[in-house]
């Protein structure tokens, strides 16, 4: 009789669990440190003028958040919107890309060669960001391998061009360098649709095209909603494709804000920028999940 | 008056690499029947059924349905439909959707297919459930919309992938029924795969057994049962004693097996010469057990024994007897008077008439 009070006492009941408590102190410390700190630490700085120390000295000024849409030309709004159009232009062409290959490696290839399609795929991302810009403009430069290639090789041209800071080479690079993140999302979902529907729909009269929009795409939604926000975001927070690539006329929304933490030194403001830019992208996504007729739910948690 | 064909495999081969999954098999299947492959796991059955189903295409022989030729017809072009042993329902679907897909990629009205569906549902006792995810329902039930999705087409024949396999004993043995009924009801030819022999037995008209690759017979149940032609058959489809021996003496009528321990009549096999070893398979219905000190000479082969243990099931109660030797036989003892059960431990004969028994060579 003595022992079934052991474990379950009355005494126990108002402890704190910690073998519940410990084994999430990580995940805890990742989220407040990585992510809570140093929003919190934004919007504080946000709310300052430049130069005030703290809130409690100089109160809360408003006017760093008017300065986006007082830019002369309204600077911040057409950057803004052309980052927004052409992160969703990008994450279509990535979708395009992407797509056909998470169908390949998940559907249509079978065992080691799946293993080995993977690490293909996955192993230029083991490299740093950056170098694998440089390679790109490696290849697209005046002097680079693609126009040895058609000068010198192929003879297709007479003159050497320079394929580098225009708006066709920015997409080339961002979507090889967005490939994966959709890939990803799209081959664990299509991996979990067993080979069996397929064949029922086949069995009961669908063409490949109907298998494809009745069975495959409908499964594969959570997976292509989910790399489509990876990306885009992605896409709108990326400063190293739009500074390198992009050139003087494909101003990113996050060189604007370079420029005011870096080369005005107005930490506030550039603050101010970029809260103003989480809300108006965590707005975009919202809408574009309303306007498809999905929950965030649906997209990360199994059916 | 010939009966109409609705299936037929002649001489069907198909290999996989180095392995012949199915290896020269013809059967004709009439229509309106409810027709089972039977045999083990990987004996070529399923790929016997994806061959017809189109899943898989010959590379020797020919496969008809309703008289014309199917080699080389995708699967979405041929009047049959399967049920598939994971059913592989539509999770995103709802049960009506999931009915309704064939009608759709055929082009149906949707007035007449809100109508076909409907009815089928009702026919499969699903009335009113259209509207829930199949995640939502019973795994009988799910059964069910599978059967539903695929009768609704008025295919010609129904291939069924062992769709009881995922069910737990008793809906499996509600389900038979079920589905002995309903193929009944509508008509349309079944082919059923399975590698549970009581289901093959319970519901079909006719039984096809395979093992490795190969078709050994084709038979209705009780043909099979009492007239096996293969020492597999004789041994898959129910219990039987396989009791094997070598010819020491023919008879005319009978021949001699000696089994070693002891000596035993058998019936006469074509194949049969002095010295050649032989099965010889009889049913535990077939046996009787004997008092070890009567001065009977009915049946013929009397052979001494000891209960090892006694099975008892209501109406019937099996005895499993250890023969002089070692060997292990069954023995039914069906409970005709109130006379005693054996008891284990307990010394008897077991006797059996030669004509009973099922000789096959030993290979």
């Amino acid at each position: 009789m003595k022992s079934l009070h052991r474990s379950g006492g009355p005494r126990q009941k108002s402890r704190i669990p910690w073998d519940l408590v410990i084994p999430l102190i990580p995940l805890l410390l990742w989220l407040f440190l990585l992510l809570i700190f140093p929003h919190l630490r934004l919007l504080m700085l946000s709310l300052m003028k430049r130069g005030q120390k703290s809130l409690a000295e100089g109160g809360i000024f408003l006017g760093n958040y008017l300065k986006p849409f007082q830019d002369p030309d309204h600077l911040f709004i057409r950057v803004f919107i052309r980052t927004i159009l052409f992160s969703l232009i990008n994450t279509l062409l990535t979708l395009a890309v992407a797509y056909p290959i998470a169908f390949y490696v998940a559907k249509v290839v079978k065992g080691m060669r799946k293993f080995v399609l993977l690490v293909l795929i996955a192993l230029p991302y083991y490299i740093s960001e950056l170098v694998r810009v440089y390679a790109w403009m490696n290849i697209l430069r005046e002097t680079g391998f693609l126009n040895y290639l058609l000068v010198d090789v192929l003879h297709v041209m007479s003159q050497p061009v320079e394929f580098l800071y225009n708006t066709a080479s920015l997409f080339v690079v961002f979507v090889y360098s967005s490939v994966l993140l959709m890939l990803m999302p799209i081959y664990s979902s299509l991996e979990g649709l067993p080979d069996e529907q397929l064949q029922a729909a086949q069995d009961l009269g669908a063409g490949p095209l109907a298998t494809f929009t009745h069975i495959v795409f409908p499964s594969s939604l959570p997976g292509v909603t989910a790399g489509f926000i990876l990306v885009f975001m992605m896409n709108v927070g990326d400063y190293l494709i739009p500074n390198l690539i992009g050139g003087k006329n494909n101003l990113w929304v996050t060189e604007m804000i370079y420029n005011r933490f870096i080369v005005s030194t107005n930490w506030n403001l550039g603050a101010a920028y970029s809260l103003v830019t989480l809300v108006l992208t965590t707005f975009v996504v919202w809408l574009g999940l309303r306007l498809t007729g999905q929950t965030l739910r649906g997209v990360f948690s199994e059916q | 008056m010939a009966q109409e064909i609705d299936v037929e495999l002649v001489h069907v081969t198909k290999r996989f690499g180095d392995l012949t999954a199915v290896n020269d098999i013809s059967f004709q299947v009439p229509r309106g029947s409810f027709f089972s492959i039977l045999g083990p796991s990987g004996c070529g059955k399923t790929t016997t059924l994806k061959t017809i189903a189109g899943f898989e295409e010959p590379d020797e022989g020919d496969v008809y349905i309703g008289g014309e030729r199917m080699n080389n017809v995708p699967p979405n072009h041929r009047p049959v439909n399967m049920v598939f042993q994971q059913l592989a329902l539509f999770p995103l679907m709802t049960v009506f959707d999931n009915v309704a897909f064939g009608l759709k990629m055929a082009r149906v009205p949707k007035s007449e297919r809100k109508e076909r569906v409907e009815r089928v549902l009702e026919q499969v006792g699903l009335k009113g459930l259209g509207d829930r995810k199949p995640g939502q329902l019973s795994g009988g039930q799910q059964q069910r919309v599978a059967i539903a999705r695929c009768l609704v087409l008025n295919p010609t024949v129904l291939l069924l992938d062992e769709p009881l396999g995922a069910l737990d004993l008793k809906l499996r043995e509600q389900m038979k029924i079920q589905l002995k009924q309903l193929q009944h009801q509508v008509g349309t030819t079944f082919i059923y795969i399975t590698h549970d022999q009581s289901e093959a037995l319970v519901m079909s008209d006719r039984v096809a057994v395979m093992n490795a690759g190969r078709l050994l017979q084709v038979g209705a149940p009780d043909e099979l049962y009492t007239n096996p032609q293969d020492p597999f058959v004789a041994a898959f489809v129910g219990e039987n004693n396989d009791i094997q021996g070598t010819v020491t003496g023919l008879h005319g009528d009978h021949v001699t097996l000696d089994v070693g321990p002891f000596q035993i009549a058998a019936p006469v096999h074509p194949q049969m010469t002095v010295g050649s070893r032989f099965h010889n398979f009889i049913r535990p219905e077939k046996m009787v057990l004997l008092p070890p000190d009567t001065g009977r000479t009915e049946p013929t082969n009397q052979v001494p024994g000891l209960i090892q243990d006694v099975i008892f099931d209501g109406a019937v109660a099996r005895a499993i007897v250890e023969l002089t030797g070692g060997q292990q036989v069954m023995v039914l003892v069906t409970r005709t008077s109130d006379a005693p059960l054996p008891v284990r431990g307990e010394a008897v004969r077991v006797a059996w008439e030669p004509r009973d028994a099922h000789c096959f060579p030993l290979e």
